[in-house]
């Protein structure tokens, strides 16, 4: 058993195509046409085959309420490994990301946070080098 | 002004004010986050919750919402106010 698929809750799935491919920088890995809304998975381009990110519509009445919930405190529910936090919040910064935490070091490990603008915050981390 | 010796007496309410005199401006995860790394405070989501609620109380800490988080800022204010009941000033090393 291992894990090939995770989810977000997205507002719009162009809009968080948008983001997640050309903002945070994954690429497409499945995209296909179901109704109203797509089957629409990432990945890495670091690890192409690992893990698929699906970016699934907020549709269901109970993902608001979770959603605003988890907001309101500064949760992130989602978690990306990178190699550098500090270069990787300035990159994203630069390109109009908004953080709501700055990157921060707690013991061997430096995090940050940021909106994905399809109402999810999602953490940044890195191991200290 | 009892409010403001009130939410002070508490060592956890105390060092989320260090922490928001450290960086202004956090979210709850954020100061949970410092807490249990810089101050080994385990208290629950919940219960750090309740002791912004006390020090908002007391004017010492104001919550800012933007779209859809909440931010925390620290208020000096009512500190300044009560120390100047014994005469300090700002001149005598408040910031």
């Amino acid at each position: 058993m291992r894990i090939v698929i995770t989810s977000v809750f997205v507002d719009d799935q162009e809009a968080a195509l948008r983001f997640y491919r050309d903002v945070l920088g994954f690429v497409v890995r499945h995209d296909v046409p179901l109704g109203e809304h797509r089957w629409l998975t990432v990945a890495s381009p670091e690890d192409p085959d690992g893990p698929e990110l699906l970016l699934e519509p907020s549709a269901h009445p109970a993902v608001g309420p979770f959603k605003q919930a988890l907001a309101a405190d500064g949760i992130p529910f989602t978690s990306f490994a990178v190699t550098d936090v500090h270069a990787e919040t300035e990159r994203l910064k630069a390109a109009g990301v908004r953080f709501t935490q700055e990157p921060l070091a707690m013991g061997p490990v430096t995090t940050a946070v940021l909106d994905d603008t399809q109402g999810n915050l999602v953490q940044l981390s890195s191991y200290a080098g | 002004m009892s409010d403001v010796f009130r939410a002070l007496a508490d060592p956890t309410r105390r060092a989320v004010l260090d922490e928001l005199h450290s960086r202004d401006g956090q979210t709850l995860f954020e100061l949970l986050t410092r807490l249990v790394q810089r101050h080994g405070v385990t208290s629950s989501r919940q219960a750090v919750s309740q002791h912004l609620d006390v020090l908002e109380q007391a004017g010492l800490v104001r919550r800012h919402k933007e779209g859809r988080y909440v931010f925390h800022h620290l208020d000096r204010g009512p500190l300044r106010e009560a120390l100047g009941r014994w005469g300090f000033t700002d001149r005598e090393g408040l910031p």
